[in-house]
């Protein structure tokens, strides 16, 4: 099969969809003209002009509340949010309103809507421009959450939203965009909530979301070369999240870490880990441990930033430490 | 108009005396002549964004009286099948009226969505989105207005400047005369009406939104009027002073209106009392059905976390 970096995946299924499906329009900041801020959407533009590829001023509040609007109208808005950490500036439009609509409404309406956005964390932005915040979305009933981690999850991870009449928050990530991998030239969909096993193992499961996932497969092939198999389980899309899928990678291994980039206090891992305990407990053979973030905000010396981040290192040491006990 | 003042009375009635409607309803006494206006000069295909203060928008665009009351009561039947409440009663597409949003000035950004859609399915279609004067301080009136504004696009900005955010007074809240000068800040028109006069209102709304459905993008239209109750029904307004409730009380829309057509012989006080009581009997069904109706049950709310 041909190979695509994950950005190159991104831009193709949103370039399908805008070829496609006449309902579909882009909107955000700089996604125009100057490319994307990744260049992603680089020629879009040109291709299909502006009303389809909506440049916006930095009104990251509008551009959401604009999105969920045309969706009402039965429009199919892709809106951009540059980074991650700008999400609090139109968390409004995203939680109270694109999440509660159809609640609200009694089931009259709906909020079709993708919200697309990337953290860089590892990329020296500093605190302000490297935050992954997954975690804030899991008390939002009414939205749905996609991390892809790989080129071929990004394209049909897209694609699935595409056809989604829910909000979906599909976060990109930047330090991913460059890493390349299959990716089939028709557009398949991956359905949301079913998680995927990215490496089989029998000794210790790892569930890792999003650039982690990638740390995990690196810390289960050294692992692997003094005898140890570990699983690596992707969950995907956190919400809906598969947690049967964990469960019964758990019973078979009895140990698990869980590997994220969020903050360690209340992140994906700490509801993971809630559930676990509460529906595989007496299949544990040691505690859950999690390999995440500080509590700290992300420092920007790149040096400082590398110490912060976890990483395949960390993985390897929890692993040694949960067989040790 | 009365329609919508005998409701809100009835509604006061039930909350009060008889504890039967519970929440915070926002009651709309005294600002009657703007949903009125507005939703008479919209036409089929138009739309309107509420807010949490929607039960006259509600009325003025035909929404069932008994739809509307059921979900005061938190009823199945109500227009939102009672998950909504009094802050969202105006929702009801089939009826031009979209969505109803409760966040102060967050329906704005929504609105500009929808005449976004209008504009790219080429249509001449409007949405007239309804805020007060404190949503005129968030940022998603900022963002939203300027978006409005370099796109063009066929929204009409109601401005229901009743004097009050909750309990902070516009003049206060606001460095300007007329809240209807920020328009110039985004290069778009400012139109001041009298609130309380239903003609008014009528006429600006109609010029307004022709020109929007002709293309001319969106106005900023500052409806002055008065909340002759408080914030929400629990709410006694004591930071009010009385001469202003009583100065604003001579110019209740209702009884200026009604003098004016009987003065002017386009009604008679027969046909006034006709109206009332057609009103009044319309209302006690409508109770009826709300205290009749069934509640959702509680199992099926999941089904609507979800399309």
């Amino acid at each position: 099969m041909r190979e695509l970096t994950y950005g190159e995946a991104i831009r193709e299924a949103l370039r399908n969809a805008l070829i496609k499906n006449p309902k579909v329009f882009l909107i955000g900041e700089d996604i125009g003209a100057y490319g994307g801020a990744f260049k992603i959407t680089n020629s879009f533009l040109e291709e299909f002009g502006a009303e389809r590829v909506k440049d916006t001023p930095i009104s990251e509040a509008a551009i959401v509340g604009a999105a969920i609007g045309a969706a009402l109208m039965g429009l199919k808005p892709i809106a951009e949010i540059m980074y991650m950490d700008f999400i609090p500036i139109c968390l409004e439009q995203l939680a109270n309103q694109a999440a509660k609509i159809r609640f609200m409404s009694g089931g009259k309406l709906k909020v079709p809507i993708i919200v697309r956005t990337q953290y860089s964390l590892g990329r020296a932005h500093g605190a302000q421009h490297s935050q992954f915040i997954p975690s804030w979305f899991l008390q939002v009933p009414g939205l749905k959450v996609a991390l892809p981690s790989t080129p071929y999850d990004a394209k049909g991870l897209f694609n699935q939203a595409l056809k989604d009449d829910n909000p979906v928050l599909y976060v990109e990530c930047s330090l991913l965009y460059r890493v390349k991998g299959p990716v089939p030239e028709e557009d398949y969909t991956i359905p949301f909530g079913k998680a995927d096993v990215k490496k089989e193992g029998e000794d210790v499961t790892v569930v890792a979301i999003s650039r982690m996932v990638h740390e995990a497969l690196a810390a289960a092939n050294i692992l692997e070369e003094k005898g140890l198999s570990i699983e690596v389980i992707d969950p995907r899309t956190i919400q809906p999240l598969d947690i049967e899928a964990i469960i019964d990678s758990v019973k078979k291994t009895g140990r698990v870490i869980i590997a994220e980039d969020d903050c360690k206090t209340g992140g994906v891992g700490a509801e993971i880990a809630a559930l676990i305990v509460e529906k595989a407990f007496d299949y544990l053979d040691a505690p859950i441990t999690r390999v995440a973030a500080p509590d700290i905000p992300i420092p920007f010396s790149p040096k400082l930033e590398l110490e912060y981040m976890p990483n395949k290192d960390k993985i390897i040491q929890a692993v040694n430490s949960l067989l040790k006990g | 108009m009365m329609e919508i003042r005998f409701f809100e009375e009835k509604v006061e009635e039930l909350y009060l005396m008889k504890g039967l409607i519970t929440g915070p309803a926002h009651l709309y006494f005294g600002e009657e002549a703007v949903a009125v206006g507005v939703a008479s000069a919209l036409k089929e295909g138009d739309l309107i964004i509420s807010n949490h203060r929607g039960h006259g928008h509600a009325l003025a665009k035909d929404i069932p009286m008994k739809e509307v009351m059921a979900e005061l009561f938190g009823k199945a039947t109500g227009t939102c099948k009672g998950l909504g409440g009094s802050m969202h009663v105006a929702i009801s597409p089939e009826r031009g009226s979209l969505f109803a949003s409760a966040i102060v000035g967050s329906g704005i950004p929504i609105a500009v969505g929808v005449a976004l859609a209008f504009k790219y399915e080429k249509s001449d279609r409007v949405i007239a989105v309804f805020f007060g004067d404190g949503a005129v301080n968030t940022g998603a009136f900022h963002e939203a207005v300027n978006m409005a504004a370099i796109w063009n696009l066929p929204v009409i900005l109601v401005c229901e400047n009743n004097m009050y955010a909750i309990g902070m007074k516009a003049e206060k809240a606001v460095a300007l005369k007329n809240l209807a000068e920020r328009a110039l800040g985004y290069g778009i028109p400012g139109v001041i009406v009298d609130g309380n006069n239903p003609i008014a209102v009528w006429l600006a709304t109609k010029e307004v939104v022709e020109k929007a459905r002709k293309g001319c993008g969106p106005t900023f239209l500052e409806c002055k009027t008065y909340r002759l109750k408080g914030h929400g029904i629990y709410d006694q307004a004591r930071y009010r002073l009385r001469d202003e409730v009583e100065a604003w009380l001579k110019k209740d829309p209702i009884i200026n209106f009604k003098k004016n057509l009987i003065g002017l012989n386009v009604l008679s006080e027969s046909d006034v009392k006709a109206i009332e009581e057609e009103i009044k009997s319309e209302l006690e069904e409508a109770v009826a059905f709300a205290q009749n109706s069934p509640i959702l049950p509680f199992e099926e709310l999941k089904n609507y976390v979800y399309a």
